[in-house]
This record gives structure tokens, C-alpha cells and sequence, in this order.
């Protein structure tokens, strides 16, 4: 069966420093996978290629079998494949509601139209109010999203990353700078939304990814260490060396 | 209605959007009302200078809610929106004469569809290259083709009409049900009629998903490009749309002067859209109607008694930008809650108290912009003059201090008050709501 | 024709030294603050007038260096009590604040000296052919202009690579993050580079005021080309500040120098074809659309290199 995802020997350089040194990874469908490491390995950048905000210097990147590598944002989230980020990426002015409807509208079909009044969309509603009950901000759904708390605006960041319905869905640390309670509840929230997705994310939080991984990918310096099951992931001494080496120092 | 005993608090949750209409009159009333006054406004004011104000008014409402569609929707700031309402008017002078020569009959009321089409396709043409970018580079580039437009218009003599402009007759077209628009009486109905539609149709298009992505790219275009939409692609549709609405407007200009020339999409024109949408406030739909009501009214009073009015409207301008960057419709919108908590008589107290030293300080500034003016511009008139019907002269020193006394004294005290105003109101606020959640 | 070519390629790059005195305060002061000064020139403007109204009290060679300083401290109170308090309300604010900062100083200068040009004229030191190219006798001022360009550009670069502020600078121009982070003296900095960009540009007026004309509209007909320079150079670019000046300055002199016309170059084809429009646009000539030129380079510089010539943001 084609993977989900399928990364091939992908690089990024920045002038004369290379980020990415040759990542290949495979994520079959309805995996959940996560990906982990030192500040600094190139995570972030590694989220950045896939979901288009980058151009790689060299590799290819496939969606379901389909090069996407090098394509615009829009195309690669129209293809399925959907991202939340580290840093809360929302619509500050607009309520709480609009951003999560605005986030269903091109999964909808609406794409650009401006003859159809969008109150009257009885589907995009449904979704919305579907999705803001899954992130329970139902109640704070006529708030402009600049004035929710830290962890409401986490929760929005998610909400607006499932809403479009991506099968395919990055978690940029979805559960950073947030407290024991907030993150079990954050853990719980992306357990439900993964189950009919497949799921990549960048967590630092290591109760959570053992906690909610299929296999862990460990990123140093660019490259792959290992990638496997938590368990081996865990037994592997040069994960350990490395890993638990540079956290030492 | 009743009082509410133990009301729901102020923070309570309203009632999802259940996708309804909110009943005929909550929905049409208000629009109905618009229509009502625009019907009735000419029998009120019914003077010659009134009805062409009032008609200048109408053409600026659209101008300026087509330029909001950019600035205030979509966060694009346009410095060359006026090629768009020039080359509108233009091209309509020209339908204009064609149709009146030998064209079909087509009636006057229908020419500013001419415009709106002139103004779609260079809509499409220039957005074409400008919304390749956003950011200041977007508002350099449109501010590089209002400059290639009205220079070019400087030189293509022909259609443009040189230094002149292009003149045109309004009653040389076939009249519709008997009108043949010669008096200004009829020119201010047909730009009613069309202000009214094209106001309803902006409106209805904040209401469409292309409508609430333009404010999402407004808000973030990074992140909309990660719900599937191309932020390139909005903006170039927001104007392209904006467009065609500047060109109605231009159409309604030529329509309403008869005549069309090269100041008409130059950087004043540009200029004083902005100047409208910003003082009205850009922040809410209405906003800019509010700004092109007040700054056409005080463009064609002001005009009447001083010279220096593009100085104070430059001041003017300067001082929301820095005090009031919401602008009127800002700035009421924040009563709001007030007025809806019954609190409103808390600051109005405070509110008096910052107007008199307020006023004291614009009266001694333009007290000085006056005496300067009659020194300098006037000065074969001679150094006597009057302020307010206070006679004085211009060169004795005592007015000059008054000048600085008053512009001086009245802008620390209005700045003062003006603390004094923002805690009340912050107070009066806080008892709104905290009566709120205390139940 | 070489007589031509000379006149033009010489006058061509005084003009682009002097969009680059302009250009320069511009860049700097987007690269460190973000912000596209509307009203630079503006302060061009200032300095010419105020530059004219010196000269004819106490000399031009004081007006050369009182004036930029007036301008300067006008800069600094503009940053100071203005744009500083604007800042919070983002980049669309601090644009319209400059913006219709150009409207008052339009408007005080017009009241203050009216519509009409002054007559500010060449100092009479410096009234006097320099050197004679074929028939043509270059003036003395205009080799000043050229000097004092040069001059200026020399000390920028010097400051700007050798001084602490310079180092500030210059790091605003690459990292403009980094130098937000600095501390607390970043403010004083601001304040500072906006007075000397400011007193720049008020440079370029005093010396331009004489060569070219002093009026009214001198900042509107200079600052939309003065954009234009900065955004083919790409944004927050010094080196691109410069070379698009030069490009400029030069197509443009070389544009009115010529006398071409589509007509010519077609002719057969043109004649008595076509509607009047038509005609127009046929017998135009290359020198009237002078004025244009550099608006057409604009829109096909963002559409074959949209980051301008030496961009690298993209904004």
C-alpha cells in the first residue's frame, strides 16, 4: 500500500548551512508518528519542506504517492495534508467561529465565492460548530481569537488544523507551555482527532509521545537517527548516547 | 421590553448562528430606513449646494467602500485608488458621447455600468501585477501605477483630453420613463439608486466565504495559505472587485460634472480616499460611509472660509492616525456597551471636560495657521483680519501669544483630561461588566 | 551624438546620486524601523526651502549646513512625539501617519512661500564653467552636486562599516530581529538614524534647489520616482538603494534626450492608420514619456524579479 507520506533523501540548505542532511522517512496510512530531538535538529525546518512554507535544495516528498515537493502551501493542503505550528498561527481579528469556518470552507467546495451567503452554508455550520465542540471552545465561540487564553489559543490552532478534514495532519509541539492538566487534555483531544488520520508531530513532552506514538523518528543534526517503535527506540544506545548525551550537556 | 431581573451576564454565551434569517424587519429594516431618507433627504435639503453635496456625498460613499474593501477587508493599503474611479469616469464620458451621436439608445441610468466595467478590467489588469505582493511593496506598486496613469494621462491627449479633460452632456442620451436628467434634482436620484445598490452589494459581499477569507488574509495571509486558500488569488479578486465599484463611482462623477480630467485619478484623488476611509473608520463596514459624508461636508464648507483647509484635513488626518486609529466608527462602537449598559451618563461628564480645552487648542492652532496665512499668501491684503468675528491683526504680537497660550495650554490640559476621560470610561466599563458576572 | 551620449551619461548620474543621497536615509531607515517613510520627500522639500530662504540671509555655505540640521531635529521630533507613539497601532498606521505628514508639510510650505517657484540661485562661488565638453559648458555647481554626492556616500559607507552605530545599522540591514533585541538604547538609536536620514535628504534639497527648481510640488513630483527606486532595488537593499539610483537617473536623463518616436521607428505602418487614440500613442516621443519610464521599469521589474534587483526579504 503507498505510504501516507514518503520523505526520499530530502535536503535544506540555508546559504552554506546545511539544516536538513538527507531525511528519508515512510509514514503508512493511519500511523501515528512522532518526531523528536534536540532544539536545534531541524524539526521544525523538516515540517516547514513538507508542508510548503519551504522549497527543498534537493529529495522529493510524496502525498499519497504524489510529488509535492516544492508546490505552494495551498496546493499541498488541498492534496489533504494540514499543519498546526509551534507558534499560535491564528486569525487574531475574527471571532473564534469565523476562524474555524473559514477553515472548513475549501474542504466545503466554496472555494472563492462571493454570490453565496455564507451564513446559509448549513453544512460549514455544522462542521464548525462539530469542530469547536471537538476543542471545547463552544462556549467562546463569538470571542475574536486574540483574546483567548494561551491554552485556548492552542486548542483554536488545532481545531483549525483538523477542520479542513486532512487525512494527513502535522502537530508542530502542539502541547508546548502548557500545563499537566492542559496537556492530558490536549493528549486526549489529538488521540480522538488521529484516529482516522495519519498523524505526524514534533513533541519535546516525552509522557506524551510514548504516550500517543506508533513509532518515533529522532532527528539530530539533520538526520535520522533511528526510527522505530517507542520500545526499540528507547533500547537503541545510539538514541540513548546521542539523545540523552546532548540533554546532558 | 422589560427590565431583566438577574440577567444573564454580560459574558454569557450568545446563542450559536443558527443559520435563519433574523426576521424580515431586523434584516431589511435598516436598509429600508437607508432608502426612506435617500428618497426623502432632497425634499429637506432642497437648495442647489445641498443637492450637489448631497450628490457629491452619494459618489463618495461608493469610492470610499470600494477603497475599504482593500484597506479595511482585505489589509491592502492602495495608494492609486483613484485610476480606477478616473479611468471608470473616463471611459463612461466616452460611452457617453458615443451613445449620444449615434450609439443604441441606452438610458442614462444605465451608464454606470460602462464604469463599473472599465474599472473591473483595470481591476484585473493592475491587480494583475500589484497583488503579486502584499505589505508596503503592495502599496509602493500602487502607488507607481497611479503615477504611470496619470502621467499617461498627460500624454494621450486624445482620450484623456489634456490639461481640459473630456466634456460630455448628460441629456444628449435617451431618456428613461420621460427623465432626461437635466436637473440636479434627477442626477441625485439616479446616484441615490445606484449608491443604495452598490452599497447593499458591498455589504452582502463581507457576508459570502470570499468575504470572510478576505479578513482572514486581512488577519494572517501566512496561515490561510494552510487552509487551502491562496492568499495571492484573494487579494487579487478583493481588487479587482474594489475595481469595479471605484469605477461606479467615477461613472456617477462624470454623470453628475459632465466632465472628466486627469486630477480626477491623480494621488489627491487617491489622497482623499484614504483620508475618508480612515477618519470614518476602517474597522467596520460603515465606517467609511460616515468618513465620506463628514469629509466631502467639511471639504465643501471649510473650502468657503479658509484656504489652508488641506492643511487642517492633513492635521486632522495626522491626529486619528495617532489618537484614533479606528477612526469615528471606532470610536462610537466603543460607547457602545456602555450605552447598552446604561452607564453612558458615567463619562459624558468627563467626556465635556476633554472637548473645552480640546477645542481651546484647535482654536489657538488655527488661530496661528490663520495669521500665518494672511502674512504669507495674503499678505498684499494687509495684516488686518478677523478670527472668529474677533477683528485683530496679523502682525501684533498679542494674537500670536493668545495663539500659543491656548494651543499650548488647551493641548496639555486636553491631554490630561483626555487620562482622566479614558479612566472613566475604563471604570464605567468595568461596572458594566462586573454587574454582569456578578449575577 | 557622443556630445549627447556625454551630457546625458554625466547629468544621468547626478540625478541618480541624487536619488541615492534620498534613497539611502530610505533604506536605512526601512531596514532598522519597518517603516517606508512617506514623507521623505518631503523633507527634501524642507531642506531646499529652507536651504533658499538661509542663502539669502547669510550665505549658501551656512544654508548647506544649517538647514540638513533644522531638518534633522525636525526628523527627530517627528520620530520622537509621532511615529514612536503610532508604532503599537503596526506598519499600516506608521505609513498613513508619514503619509499625511506629507499633506501638512505640502501644505505649510505653500502657505509659507506659496505655489509659485522661489528664486534660489547657484551661490555665485560656484557660477562659473568648470570645463567644456564639445560645445557645452559644464557648470561649476553641478561638478559641486557630483563632489558633494560622492562626498556623502564615502562618509555613509564609512559610518556605516566603521562605527558602533554603523555596526547597528548594518545588522538592522541583514537581522532585523537581532537588533530589536539589543536593548534599551534601540529607541535613541531610532531616533537618531531618522534625524540623519532626515538631515540627508534635506542635504540633497539644499544643492538640488538650485540646480533644479524650488516649489511647491518638488516633493510630489520627486518622492513616487524615490519608491520607485527603492522597490527595483529591493526593499531594505543599500547596494540595490544605489545601482536601481544610477539606473533611474540615467534612463531617465537619456529619455529626454531623445526624440524617438514609435512613428519613426514604424512609420509607414503608422501613418494615417488608426483612430486618434491611436495616433497618440504613435507619435509620442520617447523624451514625453520620460516622466513614466521609470513606473514601466517598476512593473516589469516585479514581474520578471519581484524581490527587485538585490531584495532578499520578502515583505
Amino acid at each position: 500500500m503507498t505510504p501516507a507520506l514518503e520523505i526520499t533523501d530530502l535536503r535544506k540548505s540555508f546559504g552554506a548551512m546545511e539544516i536538513i542532511r538527507g531525511v528519508t522517512l515512510s509514514i503508512p496510512a493511519g500511523e501515528r508518528h512522532a518526531v523528536i530531538g534536540p532544539n536545534g535538529a531541524g524539526k521544525s525546518t523538516l515540517f516547514h519542506l513538507i508542508s510548503g512554507h519551504y522549497r527543498p535544495s534537493a529529495g522529493t516528498i510524496r502525498l499519497r504517492g504524489e510529488a509535492i515537493s516544492g508546490m505552494a502551501p495551498h496546493l499541498i493542503n488541498r492534496r489533504g495534508l494540514s499543519r498546526s505550528f509551534q507558534i499560535t498561527n491564528i486569525f487574531p481579528r475574527l471571532s473564534v467561529w469565523e476562524n474555524v469556518r473559514c477553515a472548513t470552507l475549501w474542504a466545503m467546495g466554496y472555494r472563492y465565492a462571493f454570490w453565496r451567503n455564507i451564513e446559509r452554508l448549513a453544512d460549514a455550520r455544522q462542521r464548525t460548530e462539530e469542530i469547536l465542540t471537538e476543542i471545547n471552545l463552544l462556549d467562546r465561540w463569538h470571542v475574536p481569537a486574540g483574546v483567548l487564553s494561551y491554552a485556548e489559543q492552542r486548542a483554536l490552532e488545532i481545531g483549525l488544523s483538523i477542520a479542513g478534514n486532512a487525512e494527513v495532519l502535522l502537530l508542530d509541539e502542539p502541547t508546548a507551555g502548557m500545563s499537566r492538566a492542559e496537556t492530558e487534555r490536549v493528549v486526549a483531544l489529538i488521540r480522538r482527532v488521529s484516529e482516522k488520520r495519519t498523524l505526524l508531530m514534533i513533541e519535546h513532552d516525552m509522557g506524551v509521545v510514548f504516550d500517543l506514538a506508533d513509532r518515533i523518528s529522532v532527528l539530530v543534526y539533520g538526520e535520522i537517527l533511528a526510527s522505530d517503535t517507542p520500545e526499540r527506540v528507547k533500547a537503541n544506545p545510539a538514541v540513548q548516547q546521542a539523545y540523552l548525551g546532548l540533554e546532558a550537556s | 421590553m422589560s427590565e431583566r431581573t438577574g440577567a444573564a451576564p454580560a459574558s454569557a454565551v450568545p446563542p450559536l448562528p443558527t443559520g435563519r434569517g433574523a426576521g424580515f424587519m431586523a434584516t431589511f429594516g435598516p436598509w429600508i430606513a437607508a432608502a426612506v431618507v435617500l428618497a426623502v433627504l432632497p425634499q429637506v435639503l432642497s437648495s442647489g449646494l445641498a443637492l450637489s453635496t448631497l450628490s457629491l456625498m452619494g459618489m463618495m460613499i461608493i469610492f470610499a467602500l470600494s477603497y475599504n474593501m482593500l484597506l479595511g477587508q482585505t489589509g491592502l493599503l492602495s495608494f492609486g485608488h483613484a485610476v480606477f474611479f478616473g479611468l471608470g469616469g473616463f471611459l463612461t464620458v466616452h460611452a457617453m458621447n458615443a451613445f449620444a451621436a449615434d450609439g443604441p439608445p441606452l438610458p442614462l441610468i444605465a451608464l454606470p455600468l460602462v464604469g463599473a466595467a472599465a474599472g473591473l478590467f483595470f481591476g484585473i489588469v493592475f491587480g494583475a501585477v500589484s497583488t503579486r505582493r502584499a505589505g508596503t511593496t503592495f502599496a509602493m506598486i500602487t502607488l507607481g501605477i497611479g503615477e504611470l496613469v496619470s502621467s499617461s494621462a498627460l500624454i494621450l491627449r486624445h482620450f484623456f483630453g489634456g490639461e481640459e479633460g473630456v466634456s460630455t452632456d448628460r441629456t444628449g442620451l435617451a431618456p428613461f420613463l420621460g427623465l432626461t436628467f437635466g436637473s440636479q434634482l434627477q442626477v441625485y436620484y439616479l446616484i441615490a439608486a445606484w449608491c443604495f445598490v452598490s452599497v447593499a452589494a458591498m455589504y452582502a459581499l463581507t457576508r459570502t466565504p470570499f468575504g470572510r477569507i478576505c479578513n482572514a488574509v486581512r488577519d494572517n495571509p501566512h496561515r490561510v495559505a494552510f487552509i487551502g486558500y491562496d492568499p495571492q488569488r484573494v487579494r487579487f479578486l478583493s481588487f479587482s472587485l474594489s475595481g469595479l465599484f471605484a469605477g461606479i463611482a467615477g461613472a456617477l462623477a462624470a454623470i453628475n460634472f459632465e466632465i472628466m480630467n486627469a486630477g480626477q485619478l491623480g494621488a489627491t484623488q487617491s489622497g482623499t480616499v484614504i483620508l475618508m476611509a480612515f477618519i470614518g473608520g476602517i474597522g467596520s463596514f460603515g465606517g467609511p460611509i460616515i468618513g465620506a459624508i463628514l469629509v466631502t461636508y467639511l471639504q465643501v464648507a471649510l473650502s468657503d472660509i479658509t484656504d489652508a483647509w488641506q492643511l487642517y484635513f492633513g492635521l486632522l488626518f495626522i491626529a486619528m492616525v495617532m489618537f484614533a486609529p479606528d477612526g469615528i466608527a471606532g470610536l462610537l462602537a466603543r460607547q457602545q456597551p456602555l450605552l447598552r449598559g446604561r452607564q453612558l451618563h458615567r463619562v459624558l461628564p468627563a467626556y465635556a471636560l476633554a472637548l473645552v480645552p480640546g477645542l481651546a487648542a484647535v482654536a489657538g492652532l488655527s488661530l496661528a495657521v490663520e495669521m500665518t496665512n494672511r502674512l504669507t499668501v495674503h499678505a498684499g491684503d494687509g495684516p488686518a483680519m478677523s478670527f472668529l468675528h474677533v477683528p485683530l491683526r496679523a502682525d501684533a504680537p498679542v494674537p500670536w501669544l493668545v495663539a500659543v497660550v491656548l494651543f499650548a495650554g488647551g493641548g496639555w490640559l486636553f491631554l490630561r483630561a483626555g487620562g482622566v476621560a479614558r479612566q472613566a470610561y475604563d471604570e464605567a466599563l468595568a461596572i458594566v461588566q462586573g454587574r454582569g458576572n456578578a449575577s | 551624438m557622443i556630445e549627447i551620449v556625454l551630457i546625458s551619461t554625466l547629468n544621468g548620474v547626478l540625478y541618480g546620486m541624487l536619488l541615492f543621497l534620498m534613497a539611502s536615509g530610505l533604506t536605512i531607515i526601512f531596514s532598522m524601523m519597518g517603516v517606508l517613510n512617506f514623507a521623505h520627500a518631503s523633507f527634501y522639500m524642507l531642506g531646499a526651502f529652507f536651504g533658499f530662504e538661509i542663502s539669502r540671509r547669510i550665505g549658501f555655505w551656512p544654508g548647506l549646513v544649517l538647514a540638513p540640521l533644522l531638518v534633522g531635529l525636525i526628523g527627530v521630533a517627528v520620530e520622537r512625539y509621532g511615529l514612536r507613539r503610532v508604532h503599537r497601532h503596526g506598519h499600516v498606521a506608521e505609513l498613513l501617519f508619514t503619509f499625511g505628514l506629507t499633506f501638512v508639510i505640502q501644505e505649510a510650505v505653500e502657505m509659507v512661500w506659496g505655489k509659485l517657484p522661489v528664486d534660489y540661485r547657484v551661490p555665485p562661488s560656484l557660477d562659473f564653467p568648470a570645463f567644456t565638453v564639445f560645445a557645452t559648458n559644464y557648470p561649476a555647481f553641478k561638478l559641486f552636486e557630483l563632489l558633494t554626492a560622492l562626498a556623502i556616500f564615502a562618509a555613509l559607507l564609512v559610518v556605516v562599516t566603521r562605527t558602533r552605530i554603523g555596526l547597528v545599522v548594518q545588522a538592522a540591514l541583514t537581522h532585523p530581529a537581532m537588533v530589536a533585541m539589543l536593548g534599551h538604547n534601540v529607541d535613541r538609536i531610532f531616533m537618531l538614524v531618522f534625524g540623519v536620514g532626515a538631515a540627508l535628504a534635506a542635504v540633497a534639497g539644499v544643492i538640488a534647489g538650485p540646480a533644479l527648481v524650488t516649489q511647491s510640488n518638488m516633493a510630489a513630483l520627486l518622492g513616487p520616482i524615490l519608491f520607485v527606486v527603492v522597490v527595483i532595488g529591493g526593499l531594505g537593499s543599500l547596494p540595490g538603494a544605489f545601482f536601481a539610483s544610477l539606473l533611474i537617473g540615467l534612463v531617465q536623463t537619456f529619455a529626454v534626450a531623445s526624440n524617438a518616436s514609435l512613428a519613426d521607428l514604424l512609420g509607414p505602418l503608422a501613418s494615417g492608420a488608426g483612430s486618434s487614440f491611436l495616433r497618440d500613442i504613435w507619435n509620442v516621443t520617447v523624451a514625453q514619456v520620460a516622466p513614466i519610464i521609470p513606473y514601466l521599469l517598476l512593473v516589469l521589474i516585479l514581474i520578471f524579479r519581484p524581490r527587485g534587483l538585490m531584495g532578499q526579504r520578502e515583505s
